[in-house]
């Protein structure tokens, strides 16, 4: 139980898969710019997290390992994820309505995300099992949501600063992700 | 100009992935704490893109149209592999240090980006070039960036050291030093108004859409993203009417 808590501690604050490990930068810079967009795609984010890494897992120590195939690893996970973004797209439209209206929307986007595909490949290589490869996901996703809405809240202020010329669009937002980064290096003592 | 100088002109000065399209971003601020790890990422991209802008090409007519994203992901995902297994048995060093962001090149939206936009469309011996042309400007870029970061962070050029250890900056080479890096060299292209994907006025990226230019994928990842947004943010409100 503790190392569960571990692990799940470790890869939503100490190593924050955005600010340290800089995976799913793309919706990190793209969707933060109101709170509720952000929080709307970061919830998404956890939902297929969770359900690819648990779903790599059974596949890798099940399938691949089985049949001697581990090095297909990279090929077969990047097809899973695709195929499961679909598949759980289908599925919330025709069966949970409500929860479609919510994350509907995001879903698409989140094919392109490098997070999921790293997720799953970091599991992998730490030889993480069933349970653990979950807990590792739901920590690294809800990593990404702290960081998305953080992101988000800042840049709502920031839209009525005055910031000089050169620095207006994406400078001004990068610099904000570096001062981030450096306020969640301060987590590094934390396990 | 002989067309295939052209595209490789093109990728490397008027086109950069990195600092002009902005692509790419993951591994860009990722494996550039030294410009040695910059250049051997930079060369594993460039073998990947080299040879599925050939393939893709080749491939063309043969693909269907509905099916060619899972078909584009099958070729880019077995080639990173080949690479992945190659750079384990012949750069071990290399290897263990960009770890991850190997097998991460499939998701990299340069590779896909440029299938999607050049090869698709173009004669195979074309879009080689213009995947040698993108991959050396993707090269160059990460190299010039992990130069500023180990010259400031670690007081080394190349690894060979020239500045004393007192004099270094070491959150240069940690996570926070490639969001300040890459900020810096995006606002000085701002200032001298070179050509940026973020720089490129609302007005000119509506006359542009109005023109039909940016159907399907531009192989700009992150004019999909704002584009997206727009879009989430209209299908919500259109969900909230509908459930009053």
């Amino acid at each position: 139980m503790k190392e569960l808590l571990l692990i799940a501690i470790g890869s939503a604050l100490v190593n924050n898969v955005v600010l340290s490990q800089f995976l799913g930068i793309c919706p990190f810079l793209g969707v933060s710019k109101q709170v509720k967009t952000a929080a709307g795609m970061g919830t998404a984010v956890i939902f297929v997290i969770v359900l690819a890494s648990a779903l790599a897992s059974l596949i890798y120590d099940h399938v691949l390992v089985a049949l001697g195939l581990e090095y297909l690893q990279t090929i077969v996970f990047i097809l899973v994820i695709a195929a499961l973004v679909q598949f759980v797209e289908m599925f919330l439209k025709r069966y949970m309505v409500p929860l479609y209206q919510a994350l509907g929307v995001y879903l698409p986007l989140i094919t392109t995300n490098c997070a999921v595909l790293g997720v799953a490949l970091t599991n992998v290589q730490k030889s993480y099992g069933f349970v653990e490869s979950v807990v590792n996901g739901a920590g690294v996703s809800i990593g990404f949501t702290i960081a998305i809405v953080l992101m988000a809240g800042i840049r709502e202020k920031i839209a009525y600063n005055d910031i000089p010329r050169s620095f207006q669009g994406s400078p001004i937002v990068l610099i904000t992700a570096g001062l981030m980064a450096i306020a969640f290096c301060g987590f590094s003592g934390l396990i | 100009m002989n067309k295939y100088l052209e595209r490789i002109y093109n990728g490397i000065i008027k086109e950069n992935p990195t600092f002009v399209i902005m692509l790419g971003m993951c591994p860009t601020l990722a494996t550039t704490t030294s410009a040695i790890n910059g250049f051997g990422m930079g060369l594993a991209t460039t073998a990947v893109l080299v040879f599925s802008n050939l393939l893709i090409s080749a491939l063309r007519k043969i693909i269907p149209d509905k099916v060619r994203i899972p078909a584009y992901i099958v070729v880019i995902a077995s080639l990173v592999t080949i690479v992945q297994l190659l750079m384990q048995a012949y750069v071990q060093g290399l290897y263990n240090t960009l770890g991850i962001y190997i097998p991460l090149i499939v998701v990299n939206c340069i590779i896909m980006g440029r299938a999607e936009a050049y090869a698709a469309k173009h004669s195979p011996l074309l879009s080689m070039f213009d995947g040698i042309g993108m991959g050396l400007g993707f090269t160059l870029a990460l190299t010039v960036i992990g130069f500023c970061r180990e010259l400031i962070g670690s007081g080394s050029v190349f690894g060979y050291e020239i500045i004393p250890a007192d004099f270094h900056i070491s959150i240069f080479v940690m996570a926070p030093g490639a969001f300040f890096v890459l900020a810096a060299l995006t606002a000085l292209q701002n200032r001298f108004k070179a050509p940026s994907a973020t720089n490129v006025s609302k007005e000119e990226r509506e006359a542009r859409k109005r023109a039909g230019e940016k159907l399907g994928c531009d192989g700009n990842c992150q004019n999909c993203m704002l584009h997206a947004e727009e879009i989430a943010a209209q299908a919500a409100k259109k969900a909230e009417e509908v459930k009053r």
